[in-house]
């Protein structure tokens, strides 16, 4: 059935991109895109709101569902684009040209992972992701000078390929379910033999291919070779942007396929639960501890976000090894990638301000930050005390609850392993910490950061605040959003 | 209890701390002002508390419950009894006196009363808490001050030092962390309370109920600390500045004597009695290994460190004698220890401060220019070693009369008599490092050194008015103690 009613915060932030592009042409004062833009998504978020609570639905001849799942995550790739966007403006007015196009595909990228999150259909799923990832590649691109433009093939490239494994993929479950909806798939895998399913192992295979291929998209292990060239190359907002936005697409695809098509029966879903556990479990060590002897600070949280991948994989697996009625998994998973998403959003613009400055990523021309530019130091300090996973911020709650949820489901070995890993990272992000607050400035001068960039970090902080403090309520939306799957 | 007496103990500091923080173009004077009032008024308050308590009662007071959570049935519930008012009486004291020990801090003066009473704060929480998780919230909250503290104020090889700080004191939270998960799932419920008096086995077991005793164990060792997870003490102490030291020792180690009498033997007191053994053995090592090491120092700050060690090591032996007097030694034992080495760290702070110097082996003759100082580090120095009417002397004498008649064990007497050991190793070293500091011929080097000025004698009255009072009427402690302790033996089934 069309239902054009149901995607009004998708045809809205569609309709922005086009007129941000359109505008650029006519107009000569370019920081006015940024403001167009970041209207059109407060809009786009004013209608995702509105669609909160509403009962689940498919549209489109069953290719996109409506539930509350799918608002959560648009309503979290609203903000991130928003922040990122505010994040962006001081960076992009120093640009000659394409300022327009900067927004646009910005736009169109997040509108590539609205409707990822919100897909029920193997195909559409593609498309959206490609929409996505074709944004990205030009954006990580944009600076055009060597490191970026490496960046950019590096990942084009590496894209590419994680794309054919994961339409391979994709096309072995259809081969073997013939069916690409979702909740056909799991009719038809639910209507198998177990012995039917031992003997085509084309569809454990392509299973095994879509964990390779979405796990490129969220930088977890062994599928992250091109994170830190990437994270170190590409603008610094992107960076942000991919840090976050892409990675909680990838959770919300990876999410929706395999609770959706693969969640029955038990033993199928305990099968890809533990081969979650054991990424995670890899993923978490050696993403910090190749954290630990790196200079260049955008590199760092690279790895940083590889570890982090990790710890919320343990979510996933979680997901895989309760019973389907059980929430908690879904719920912590959720709340971890929001409260990630925020955190990272506050490193990273406090490290644009910074950069904007100092004209450097490296972690020794942080020293005296503390002195130079105390809030914005102020400001990192909690992103990274929240990375470690430590309290009052909210990287304490998400890892709280999600290794909670780990617990429960007798992974207590893989709780001691990612605890131990927390023990690890506070030594590399307490050192940027340690740089920025008893190392000596190389000069006296104050680091001024714009108010757009002053909003993004003061609305990320008090974000990451409130999710530490008060997480009750965030918690409830993400516990909403995990029991109203669409089907 | 309509006035929330314990929230505004714990968050008065902190609010200062936001004010100290934030509020543009203070002078340091201002500074020092606003926090000495920010640290006094929880000290009226929580003195206040100690005289209205009822000491007859067993049972939580003050208590304040707020739902925080609901989604994990998490609590804002906060209350205390006899075990931890005496500690939070302890914080409120310390914290209102290093206030007054930092007032020649000119360094950076903003940051560090900002960290100072954040650090306050988070200690007064964890001895308030009654939710696992809120505990746990204060419990980690403490670690980042303390590196900011350690590392921009102190002295030597700082940074690593407060590194190490931080990395032993989050590996041991990380393990206690897995052990309050695992509880949660045990039992259902994260109240303390709850917990200790419906025992586990609410649910079914996630784990043995050992395998969480031990990992929630692990996180107090590291924190008290017990041998072999010693290693960050005489570092970080050493190196921290002396407000800061003072905090470390006098309060900070509590938290974990604190969190294995309320957590550890509470919960699990049949683990606690079966493993009982291992740790009064660890407990006599620490007294003896602790005290040994401390007769080789040469460093002053590094030398009260280490008696530190030495002296939890008594708090250890008297909680896991698992006796009523015991425990009442325990308690009164970490009081008393808290402020003896505060008083201890404070005074050695002000000898390096005004000598200029803390090589014990360079020092010598004080006593001519210091003749104030002399006195009252010779009274902290005599508490120290248990002299009769310090307080001292009545925390080790219950913690040795209660282990040695505990049954607990076999060869408990054994047990106590080496512990006992570790009191004549004290004297040795505190007479011996009282000797090499004052005594001896004057040194012409430290001829301009000066005497303590009348702010600096201001709280060293205090502490020896606090040592001596409770030295020679310990009642005044241990009837509180004494009300907190008997619901643990109750568990205990003694």
């Amino acid at each position: 059935m069309l239902n054009f009613g149901l995607i009004i915060p998708e045809l809205t932030l569609a309709a922005t991109a086009i007129i941000v592009i359109l505008l650029d042409l006519f107009i000569q004062r370019k920081g006015v895109l940024a403001v167009v833009g970041i209207v059109g998504v407060v809009v786009a978020a004013g209608f995702a709101i509105a669609m909160w609570g509403g009962s689940s639905q498919l549209i489109f001849n069953d290719m996109l569902v409506v539930d509350n799942f799918a608002v959560f995550f648009k309503l979290l790739f609203l903000v991130i684009v928003a922040l990122v966007m505010l994040a962006s403006t001081d960076y992009v007015s120093k640009l000659s040209r394409f300022q327009g196009e900067y927004y646009a595909l910005v736009l169109l990228s997040a509108l590539g992972m609205m409707l990822m999150a919100a897909t029920s259909e193997l195909i559409s799923i593609y498309i959206a992701l490609e929409l996505t990832s074709i944004s990205l590649y030009a954006l990580v691109g944009f600076l055009k000078d060597p490191k970026s433009t490496e960046a950019s093939l590096k990942y084009l490239l590496l894209g590419a390929v994680a794309s054919a494994v994961l339409l391979f993929g994709m096309a072995l479950v259809f081969g073997f379910t013939g069916q690409t909806q979702l909740g056909e798939i799991a009719r038809s895998i639910q209507g198998m033999s177990l012995s039917g399913v031992m003997s085509s192992p084309g569809l454990i295979l392509g299973m095994v291919l879509m964990i390779a291929g979405f796990g490129f998209k969220i930088a977890a292990v062994p599928f992250h070779m091109w994170v830190p060239d990437v994270y170190e190359g590409a603008p610094t907002p992107i960076t942000a942007y991919l840090s976050v936005a892409s990675k909680a697409a990838g959770f919300a695809v990876i999410l929706r396929i395999f609770y959706s098509a693969f969640g029955l029966p038990s033993w199928l879903s305990l099968d890809w639960g533990l081969v979650f556990a054991v990424l995670a479990a890899i993923g978490m060590t050696l993403g910090n501890i190749i954290a630990l002897p790196q200079t260049n600070i955008k590199r760092m949280l690279g790895y940083s976000s590889i570890a982090q991948a990790g710890y919320l994989m343990v979510g996933l697996a979680v997901v895989g090894i309760a019973s389907a009625a059980d929430v908690v998994g879904r719920s912590a998973l959720l709340f971890f990638l929001a409260s990630y998403a925020l955190t990272n959003l506050g490193a990273f613009t406090a490290i644009i301000a910074i950069s904007n400055k100092v004209n450097s990523d490296l972690i020794k021309d942080y020293a005296g930050m503390g002195r130079r530019a105390p809030l914005l130091a102020l400001a990192l300090t909690l992103c990274l005390i929240s990375l470690i996973g430590m309290p009052p911020a909210a990287g304490f709650m998400a890892k709280f609850y999600i290794f909670s949820g780990a617990v429960q489901h007798d992974l207590l070995w893989l709780v001691i392993i990612a605890v131990i890993n927390s023990v690890i990272s506070a030594y590399y992000y307490l050192r940027v910490v340690k740089v920025m607050w008893t190392g000596k400035p190389a000069s006296a001068a104050k680091v001024p950061s714009s108010g757009a960039l002053r909003v993004a970090l003061g609305l990320s902080c008090l974000g990451v605040l409130f999710l530490g403090i008060v997480p009750g309520f965030a918690m409830k939306l993400a516990e909403m959003a995990a029991k109203m799957f669409g089907f | 209890m309509d006035f929330n007496y314990l929230s505004w103990i714990i968050f008065l500091p902190a609010v200062g701390a936001i004010l100290i923080a934030f509020i543009p173009r203070l002078s340091p004077k201002k500074i020092k002002s606003l926090a000495a009032i920010f640290t006094f008024v929880p000290l009226a308050l929580s003195i206040y508390l100690f005289t209205i308590f009822d000491r007859s009662s067993g049972a939580i007071q003050f208590e304040e419950t707020l739902s925080w959570i609901p989604a994990i049935n998490a609590n804002y519930h906060l209350g205390v009894d006899g075990l931890s008012l005496p500690l939070v009486v302890l914080m409120a004291l310390l914290g209102f006196l290093v206030v007054l020990i930092s007032w020649k801090v000119d360094l950076r003066p903003r940051e560090y009363f900002a960290w100072l009473l954040l650090l306050e704060t988070s200690i007064l929480g964890v001895f308030c808490s009654l939710d696992l998780l809120l505990f746990f919230l204060f419990w980690e909250i403490e670690v980042i001050p303390m590196y900011f503290l350690i590392s921009i104020w102190g002295t030597g090889r700082k940074e690593y030092s407060a590194i190490k700080y931080v990395v032993y004191t989050l590996f041991g939270s990380a393990m206690m962390l897995a052990g309050i998960l695992s509880l949660y799932f045990t039992t259902g419920s994260l109240n303390m309370v709850e917990i200790a008096q419906g025992g586990l086995g609410m649910v079914q077991m996630v784990m043995p109920a050992t395998a969480i005793f031990f990992l929630l164990l692990v996180g107090f060792a590291v924190k008290l600390p017990v041998f072999p997870l010693h290693t960050w003490l005489p570092d970080a102490h050493t190196d921290a500045p002396t407000a800061v030291s003072v905090v470390l020792a006098g309060a900070l180690l509590k938290m974990g004597g604190y969190g294995m009498i309320r957590v550890c033997v509470s919960f699990f007191p049949a683990v606690a009695q079966q493993y009982a053994l291992l740790l009064i053995i660890l407990a006599v090592i620490s007294i003896l290994y602790g005290a040994a090491v401390t007769l080789r120092q040469t460093d002053l700050k590094r030398l009260i460190a280490y008696s530190s060690i030495s002296h939890m090591g008594y708090v250890l032996l008297g909680i896991f004698a698992l006796g009523q007097v015991s425990m009442v030694g325990a308690g009164l034992q970490m009081f008393s220890h808290g402020i003896i080495t505060g008083l201890l760290f404070a005074m050695a702070g002000l000898v390096m401060h005004n000598a200029g110097e803390r090589n014990l082996n360079k020092l010598g003759g004080l006593a001519r220019q210091m003749p104030i100082i002399v006195v009252v580090f010779s009274v902290a120095g005599v508490a120290s070693l248990g002299l009769p009417t310090t307080s001292g002397f009545a925390a080790e004498f219950l913690v040795f009369v209660g282990s040695f008649s505990s049954s607990v064990v076999a060869g408990m007497q054994v047990y106590t008599i080496l512990g006992v050991l570790g009191i004549v190793i004290t004297a040795g070293y505190i007479l011996w490092m009282l000797q090499r500091v004052f005594y001896g011929q004057p040194l012409k080097q430290f001829a301009k050194a000066k005497d303590a000025d009348i702010l600096e004698r201001v709280y060293m009255f205090v502490f020896v008015a606090v040592i001596m009072g409770v030295g020679i009427y310990p009642a005044v402690l241990t009837d509180v103690i004494k009300a907190g302790i008997a619901p643990v033996m109750g568990l205990l089934g003694g």
